[in-house]
């Protein structure tokens, strides 16, 4: 070993925080610059080594389906990369909604993490993105979302492809907050030892398994995690940095990030900016529940309200229909549909 | 007499338009030509008393007078040289590969316009689905932005897709622009992989400006959906077009409404099952665009 006395100790994984683009579903990509500004110093200053920072739907993402930025994500990036100093900022890439020239601008404007995030069993879309991020000099993570609707044994295969067009890192994530701690272990175990890059676990709150989840995963071999500020997120929210922070200090892991400094950044920045509280309530339970892509849940609310239907209902019925992530669309059929067969059975009663 | 076609490329695709060309009076298909003579598509071919030669666009340059239109079917990289090709010999290509070296058609649009052109696109399955559907409110009141959804099964995402489905978001987006009438067209694709397959789901939002008429846009949408149905004919509206109120901050302006046109389309089930209502409303647009370039070059000659 040559490690120099003077070093900090390594860390036993790397946090990947997503404040910034799965925060941004909860604030319905409403995010302003100074917002942006002073999350990435009060993270980079904590630690964190890694701050991801795109719409919730990755790149491209702002629009009618998804919702409008306020503020064109490239000016967000732009002041994310300018307001750090030892953090990396990544972006989200989902294939189908941008393309590899948003991969390009975000390259040119400093980014140095491209995450190419995909379904679960269709990793095979994913060639040219990941090795175009190569090309530019970008680490490329794949990313598989919906974890939930693949087998382990599936998993490792989809991770396996992602790995084969040279993804440096794979993470599963867990989407819909839907898997059980077992259920993640169960895939964690199975991947890690099938493949030769690091392995990430994305966890979301709907069922208040975050933390734990996490923690199960590293216990099962997967050296990135990933959170948010807070939670602030998709659903009932995702993985609270400061709370994994302080689970691992206690449990004798060694996260490389400050408990206390993103408990400052969770009260003093995160919260204030909160609209609504980052709880399961039972919207966000049902998401779990049913295995719904967290980020229907505002759409899902409004429909309900445009339409006079139950959010409960439409989130049931996407469960059904096996709607998968990117498919905000169907929020709106399926509100529709609903309030045309209560308004039948009104006028036959 | 119809007009004499061949089919290059023998996959999903150039199978279904096979059946389909054997229906119509307009074209008389001559060859499915393959490079692989076990393909299904070429055994189909052959046992159906068609030509079904393995020797790929060789077949059409050592039979220049063989056929006048040819339907590619191959991919976007080989068409560029089968573009090539048939254009030295003077056939005329009609292209459902992404490559677009001609002029965009979507039937119920603009069908006449390139009646004479060498070579013209089919650009992508849904932007066969849903340009229609801007064009439908562009007739009727400006459209700054425009955007279309479209989710397929995963079985009836072939390779081609696959490894290009940036492909598919560029050149639908440039068709919601340049012939729906879109100022800013935005698209995105949707693989589910539920089992049983879903059919194809298009979605279609239009931003509507301040003192759009409502009730023209619905009735233009509606009646386009018609003529659509009419080559496609399980293409159909799953909900009437709704109008919801925003603001919404779209790219080509804040907007007060937009309206949410919500598609399915169900294949005739030539070949491929049902559910693959992507790959039928290509082939089916393909037909519709090859005989009308039958009947015009009738009447010319």
């Amino acid at each position: 070993m040559t490690a120099v006395a003077t070093e900090a100790p390594a860390r036993d994984f790397r946090l990947i925080d997503s404040t910034l683009r799965d925060g941004s579903h909860a604030i319905s990509h409403q995010y302003e610059v100074p917002q942006v500004e002073a999350i990435v110093r009060g993270l980079d200053a904590a630690g964190v080594q890694v701050i991801e920072v795109a719409h919730g739907d990755g790149l491209g993402g702002s629009s009618f389906n998804y919702g409008f930025s306020k503020v064109n994500e490239l000016e967000l990036v732009e002041a994310a990369v300018n307001a750090t100093t030892n953090a990396q900022i990544a972006c989200l890439l989902v294939p189908g909604i941008g393309t590899v020239d948003d991969l390009r601008r975000v390259r040119d404007l400093g980014v140095g993490v491209a995450r190419i995030a995909v379904h679960c069993t269709e990793a095979d879309i994913t060639e040219q993105h990941i090795k175009i991020a190569h090309d530019l000099g970008m680490e490329a993570i794949g990313f598989l979302m919906m974890a939930h609707m693949n087998t382990p044994a599936g998993l490792l295969q989809q991770a396996r492809l992602l790995e084969s067009y040279g993804a440096d890192t794979i993470y599963i994530a867990d989407s819909a907050g839907a898997l059980t701690t077992n259920e993640v272990r169960a895939r964690v175990a199975e991947i890690v030892g099938g493949i030769n890059v690091p392995l990430g676990v994305h966890a979301h709150q709907n069922l208040q398994l975050a933390v734990a989840n996490s923690i199960a995963a590293y216990e099962e071999g997967a050296r990135n995690l990933d959170g948010t500020s807070a939670g602030l997120g998709a659903g009932a929210g995702n993985c609270p940095t400061e709370i994994l922070a302080a689970v691992c200090e206690k449990n004798g892991i060694n996260s490389g990030v400050n408990p206390l400094a993103l408990m400052d950044v969770a009260e003093e920045i995160t919260r204030p900016l909160m609209p609504r509280a980052q709880v399961v309530d039972r919207a966000g339970l049902l998401l779990g529940y049913a295995g719904v892509y967290g980020s229907f849940l505002l759409h899902a609310q409004k429909a309900a309200e445009r339409y006079g239907v139950s959010q409960a209902e439409i989130l049931l019925e996407l469960g059904a229909r096996k709607a998968v992530g990117g498919q905000e669309d169907m929020i709106i059929d399926v509100a529709v549909e609903l309030a045309r067969k209560h308004a039948a059975m009104e006028g036959t009663s | 007499m119809g007009l004499p076609v061949a089919i290059i490329g023998s996959g999903n695709i150039g199978t279904d338009l096979m059946y389909k060309l054997g229906r119509s009076d307009q074209l008389d298909l001559v060859a499915l030509i393959g490079i692989d003579p076990e393909s299904d598509g070429l055994t189909r071919a052959r046992a159906l008393g068609y030509e079904a030669p393995a020797n790929g666009i060789d077949w059409v340059s050592e039979n220049p007078n063989a056929v006048k239109l040819v339907f590619d079917a191959t991919s976007a990289y080989v068409h560029v040289r089968h573009a090539k090709v048939l254009a030295e010999l003077g056939i005329t290509a009609v292209d459902l590969t992404p490559a677009a070296r001609g002029p965009k058609v979507i039937p119920p649009v603009n069908l006449m316009e390139h009646l004479d052109a060498p070579n013209v696109n089919m650009v992508t399955c849904g932007g066969q689905a849903t340009t229609p559907m801007v064009a439908a409110v562009s007739r009727v009141t400006r459209v700054p932005y425009a955007e279309m959804v479209s989710t397929v099964s995963s079985k009836s995402a072939g390779p081609g897709t696959r490894q290009n489905i940036d492909e598919f978001t560029r050149t639908t987006s440039k068709a919601l622009e340049e012939i729906g009438g879109a100022e800013i067209g935005k698209a995105i694709i949707i693989l589910n992989p539920a089992e049983p397959p879903i059919l194809m789901r298009n979605t279609v939002f239009c931003a509507l400006p301040e003192g759009t008429d409502h009730d023209a846009v619905r009735e233009s949408v509606i009646s386009m959906v018609a003529d659509v149905a009419k080559y496609v004919p399980g293409y159909r509206l799953k909900q009437e077009p709704v109008i919801e109120e925003g603001p919404f901050n779209t790219p080509g302006g804040v907007v007060p409404h937009r309206v949410v046109v919500l598609l399915e389309v169900e294949g005739a089930g030539d070949y491929l099952p049902t559910y693959a209502g992507n790959l039928d409303i290509m082939t089916a647009a393909a037909v519709r665009v090859g005989e009308a370039i039958a009947t015009h070059q009738e009447v010319s000659a």
